[in-house]
């Protein structure tokens, strides 16, 4: 009765969500690497980080923005995740708009991940082989973490080469998308206040204070 | 004198329906009303269930509530064996009966997940995501007050599964049982704690994002993980 009733629809959400914070652990980068590869390499490195990294364990909010902003950020598309977020109400924004929401939606998602940052220490990945041909520029690589006592979660990360270099545009967690979840947010405030409402309202909740560290 | 309480009664779908107008999202018609069950569901959550939750994870030690996760996700592994039959997916019943018979004779009465350790992964099947398999849609989606969010179909598969417990069959002695659906609820909340947390940080809405996260969740589910259809671009 109590997973029957009470527990299993927490436990549903919370499989994932838990998860959707390392998991922006995985989007690295060298020129040449092949999207998996590139994948493997950053969220080792990060992981490697957030093992060691004293500053990063006592949950120092300032060493865990700056190990986001330098390892992970780079290696994401921002603009292409905001858009997609964003949905139609994109193509009607203004350039400097469209600036406006790409920025706010970074900082909304790097503190985001700071603050579930130091709750992964004991994540072991596994990484999925991927086969894609030389010429593709669009890729889904396919992690899954390993939990003692759970199932295992996957985080799939959609890639895209742009320039030379593939950048990650959404993450998906135990098959939540974070660009889909964001499209149903995204949409209620532009239906309410138009662009610069959705602007607004991401601008408001990065000002915000951040909740406190769950123990 | 029952034309007032028809009155009212119409009244009141009034307000639903324009209120369901108004945010039009197909998945959740009853919107206003949900949301309203999450107002109920804050403050009672808030005021009661989570603080006990945040105990629990404050003063037990961890082999404790680790033990009490694994026992009650022992259960679990038994509804998935269930469901993996009425699904027809007779290997994975294999993989899951076999979790359950090591971890109830080797883990201690389920009390330790040896079976994950050995690497046989834990499946993940229930009776919403079987009527799902079978091509049951989802349907409006509900906010139950200190359940949590589910739809329809998905809470119709969970009133089966209460009256399906596994439990009660090995515990037959009431108010026992009914001491370990209490732990059991505390556990799961419990486990939500830490994904909570990350939605408050990442909302804007939390009831929005709560519904869309729970709706991907299970429609992922029961499409055990093959990919969803493609998304558009703007």
């Amino acid at each position: 009765m109590r997973c029957a009733l009470s527990a299993v629809p927490l436990r549903v959400v919370r499989a994932p969500l838990v998860a959707l914070a390392l998991l922006l652990g995985a989007a690295g980068v060298h020129a040449q690497d092949a999207p998996d590869a590139l994948v493997k390499r950053v969220s080792e490195e990060v992981l490697q980080i957030v093992k060691t990294d004293p500053k990063v364990q006592a949950g120092d909010r300032d060493r865990i923005r700056d190990v986001i902003d330098s390892k992970l950020a780079p290696h994401f598309d921002f603009e292409r995740m905001t858009s997609l977020a964003v949905g139609r109400a994109w193509r009607t924004a203004t350039p400097e708009q469209q600036k406006q929401l790409t920025d706010q939606f970074r900082t909304l998602l790097s503190r985001t991940y700071s603050n579930a940052f130091v709750q992964y220490r004991d994540q072991q990945i596994v990484y999925k082989p991927l086969r894609i041909d030389a010429a593709a520029s669009e890729a889904t690589v396919r992690t899954e973490i390993v939990r003692s006592g759970g199932a295992p979660v996957q985080i799939d990360y959609s890639m895209a080469k742009k320039g030379s270099e593939w950048k990650a545009y959404d993450v998906i967690v135990g098959g939540v998308s974070l660009v889909t979840n964001y499209r149903d947010e995204f949409g209620q405030q532009v239906q309410a206040g138009g662009v610069d409402g959705l602007v607004k309202a991401l601008t408001a909740k990065n000002a915000g204070p951040p909740p406190p560290p769950v123990k | 004198m029952t034309r007032i309480p028809l009155r009212v009664a119409t009244l009141a779908a009034g307000v639903l329906l324009s209120g369901c107008a108004a945010v039009a999202s197909k998945d959740d018609p009853f919107e206003p009303f949900n949301r309203a069950m999450y107002d109920v569901h804050q403050v009672v959550d808030g005021k009661v269930v989570k603080p006990i939750a945040q105990a629990y994870v404050d003063y037990t030690p961890k082999i404790i509530q680790r033990g009490v996760m694994n026992f009650f996700g022992n259960f679990d592994d038994v509804v998935s064996v269930f469901n993996d039959f009425l699904q027809g997916k007779l290997d994975k019943a294999g993989n899951d009966m076999g979790r359950v018979m090591i971890n109830s004779f080797f883990g201690i009465g389920g009390l330790i997940d040896i079976a994950s350790d050995a690497g046989i992964e834990k499946g993940n099947e229930d009776f919403g995501q079987t009527f799902g398999f079978w091509g049951i849609p989802q349907g409006p989606y509900v906010f139950v007050p200190v359940l949590g969010p589910t739809t329809v179909r998905d809470g119709t598969g969970l009133v089966v599964r209460a009256y399906a417990s596994p439990l009660s069959y090995v515990i037959t002695d009431v108010p026992v049982r009914n001491i370990f659906y209490a732990v059991g609820f505390v556990d799961a909340r419990a486990q939500a704690l830490q994904a909570e947390s990350f939605v408050d940080q990442a909302a804007l809405d939390r009831y929005t994002f709560i519904r869309r996260a729970y709706l991907q969740r299970r429609e992922y589910l029961v499409r055990d993980g093959q990919p969803a259809p493609e998304k558009e671009e703007p």
